[in-house]
């Protein structure tokens, strides 16, 4: 590359950043006033980090098929900052939970509403609230994790949370405790102006303990949103964990996240992003397997259409003997849709017995939409079992006429075969109301029937 | 109920069916013999309205109706059914939610109401039982990890589910152990009414000592060169393709 070239590429990327850098100077103190000195200390760095990294670019190998331009340089009217009248609004959101029986908890543009309380204790010791104020009476466990999982990410974006973040979800897990409920987050993104938002979570599983994680992504008002959110996660010695992503923005929504899962021995966790509708998803999970035995499983299905773009990237990094990871993406995209899948697995030196699977499977219902997908495998073990594959193709005709052929129409088939290429991400999900109602939001998309936020596991009113 | 007239066929502009003419009517049962590559599987497919091969000429009518002009769903709702040679797996799809559907378009297009789930459990355990089906079968999805014998085992089953007028079994007996073979046939047997007809395709002579035919077709190159009663089936066996095949050559 020139010089000449290479002196515009960073001119323009310090122009796509110049926004999100002011957003930085105008709201700090008030980002700052609220959080607490520990978090508080990580900003100035980070910050730093984002400026030389920038938004990335599909220059960046792992955003090579997603372009973030046109919600990064759009003129988003505030980097949003609540005020009272916010969480009085938060607090109408009413959820009760319907089908399913969960511990719920509600975030307005990231922020924790502030008439509940603010930190609630669980049966079992488990406490869950808001991050600003865990943050206060949890320093010790904030100081021993916070920022710790997402060290030496090279994603500028992630480091422009780190900055800016201020409120998001905090959950402890207490050694040894099971909670037979699943805990339950809906993200609701409201407002009237064009907003961009951030927040971040932060989720401890000390040993031996066992929770299910659902988080749901909605938005309820048409404007043009950006969400960038960055999940922490530890899972101790012999914990299980399970998260599951539901994703239903609309189109004019980009949801951008980051979970970064760290595992300590002979732990188990896994990850199932279902993105049902939004305009731009891109979704990154970072598995660190890091102690001997650990074992993951990062599952993730999209459903899109019209110019949708999903995207999901998934790191495994098997740093340790004897760890096991299973990845398992399935999508279905129609009209213009695209979606990008990029799997990588990393093997490190000393993690011989390493068991590694990887598979990605693509509809394309027509010849306009597109699929990217690339299996990256780094190995540097020997004793090491590893597989990838695959796939973009078209419904199997011949299951379509086997179909049609016991007197099931065309449309039903169809319907009928997507739903079962989509349902064996489906059954890896072990709540099973959860199992339930997902294959019923699975099919009331495929029908078409799923308008945006029509249907949330909690009925808001 | 079945009348086929001089039926042709091109797959890619290549000649398969060279002008076939058959009559099946109410309580027959017929046995189509032939060589592979002779258009046995092309004739099962092109009645149960697979489109890979096209119709050139003739003419083909079920129970009074333009067959060729119907959907293969319905097709299947006027009663035609189709005995895959190899059933396909379809993994995501259970074989109740399969068969619930089915079950449901036929009774919708003769103007019932649905099955209750429970009447529909009912009809599965019976037609379960006639076929000698492993109960755990049902439970699973449609045909995937099913071995050779229970994936035939499951096209009699869906068979005694949707009782056709027409039964179009191609190469059944292919891959199947003689146990299996009977179990097969048994159920066949078992769903064989007066008013019903079976058109049994196949290569091999044995199915026919369980199935018995009223007709035996033999299908050579894209014609019917004999056909006969079920007689047919054993000079077939004893004397080989060979024996038609110097036959036609002659004529």
């Amino acid at each position: 590359m020139d010089q000449k070239r290479s002196g515009y590429v960073m001119n323009n990327q310090a122009e796509r950043s110049e926004r999100y850098l002011n957003f930085y100077k105008e709201n700090i103190k008030r980002i700052s006033e609220n959080s607490s000195p520990y978090i508080n200390s990580f900003r100035e760095a980070a910050i730093e980090k984002f400026r030389e990294l920038g938004i990335p670019t599909r220059r960046n190998e792992s955003y090579r098929y997603t372009n973030l331009d046109t919600f990064f340089n759009h003129d988003f009217k505030s980097y949003f900052m609540p005020t009272g009248p916010d969480f009085v609004k938060a607090e109408e959101f009413r959820c009760d939970v319907t089908d399913l029986d969960a511990h719920g908890v509600v975030l307005l543009n990231g922020f924790y509403p502030t008439i509940n309380d603010k930190l609630r204790e669980l049966p079992g010791g488990i406490w869950i609230g808001s991050m600003t104020e865990a943050s206060k009476k949890f320093s010790d466990k904030i100081e021993k994790h916070y920022g710790r999982y997402v060290n030496g990410n090279s994603d500028g974006l992630v480091h422009l949370n780190t900055a800016m973040a201020s409120d998001g979800v905090f959950i402890w897990v207490p050694e040894g405790v099971v909670l037979k409920k699943p805990i339950q987050i809906v993200n609701l993104v409201q407002s009237d102006e064009d907003i961009f938002n951030q927040h971040r979570n932060l989720i401890i599983a000390e040993k031996n303990s066992d929770i299910t994680l659902i988080i749901c992504d909605h938005t309820l008002s048409p404007q043009k949103f950006l969400t960038n959110v960055v999940t922490e996660i530890f899972v101790g010695e012999n914990a299980h964990f399970d998260i599951i992503r539901v994703q239903n923005e609309h189109n004019n929504a980009a949801k951008i996240t980051h979970t970064f899962i760290h595992q300590e021995r002979n732990s188990n966790a896994s990850s199932n992003n279902i993105t049902l509708h939004g305009g731009l998803v891109r979704n990154s999970t970072h598995h660190y397997l890091g102690g001997e035995g650990a074992q993951c499983h990062s599952y993730g299905l999209y459903l899109a259409d019209k110019f949708q773009h999903i995207d999901n990237y998934v790191n495994v990094d098997h740093a340790f003997p004897n760890c096991t990871s299973n990845q398992l993406f399935k999508g279905v995209l129609d009209d213009m849709a695209t979606g990008a899948f990029n799997g990588r697995i990393y093997v490190h030196k000393d993690a011989q017995g390493t068991m590694a699977y990887q598979k990605n499977n693509n509809i394309l219902l027509t010849d306009d939409a597109k699929m990217d997908t690339k299996p990256q495998l780094e190995i540097y073990a020997d004793d090491v079992k590893c597989s990838h594959g695959a796939t973009v193709g078209q419904l199997d005709d011949n299951a379509l006429f086997y179909l049609r052929s016991r007197g099931i129409d065309r449309r039903q088939a169809r319907l009928m075969l997507m739903f079962g290429f989509a349902h064996e991400v489906i059954q890896n999900i072990k709540v099973e109301a959860l199992q339930e109602r997902m294959d019923n939001l699975v099919m009331q998309r495929l029908k078409g029937e799923l308008s945006r936020c029509a249907s949330c596991m909690v009925k808001c009113g | 109920m079945l009348v086929i007239n001089n039926l042709k066929t091109a797959i890619d502009g290549k000649n398969i069916l060279k002008g076939i003419s058959l009559e099946v009517k109410a309580g027959e049962v017929h046995a189509i013999m032939g060589p592979n590559g002779s258009g046995k599987s092309t004739l099962a497919a092109v009645l149960a309205g697979r489109e890979f091969a096209e119709v050139t000429e003739g003419t083909v009518t079920y129970l009074g109706k333009d067959l060729l002009e119907m959907s293969p769903e319905d097709r299947s709702r006027e009663g035609i059914f189709l005995g895959f040679q190899y059933p396909i797996e379809i993994p995501g799809v259970s074989m109740v939610n399969f068969m619930k559907t089915a079950v449901n378009e036929h009774r919708k297009h003769k103007g019932l109401e649905p099955l209750s789930a429970s009447d529909f459990l009912k009809l599965m355990r019976e037609k379960k039982e006639l076929v000698e089906i492993d109960s755990k079968l049902a439970n699973r999805s449609v045909n995937e990890g099913f071995s050779g014998g229970e994936k035939k085992k499951n096209e009699i089953f869906q068979m005694a589910m949707l009782e056709p007028k027409l039964a179009i079994l191609d190469e059944t007996d292919s891959g199947l152990d003689i146990d299996a073979l009977k179990i097969v046939a048994n159920g066949v047997n078992k769903l064989k009414r007066p008013d019903n007809s079976t058109i049994v395709i196949t290569h091999y002579q044995r199915l026919l000592d369980y199935i018995v035919p009223d007709v035996v077709h033999v299908l050579y190159d894209g014609r019917i060169v004999k056909t006969a009663g079920k007689e047919l089936a054993l000079e077939l066996e004893e004397k080989g393709y060979e024996w038609i095949r110097r036959e036609v050559d002659m004529s």
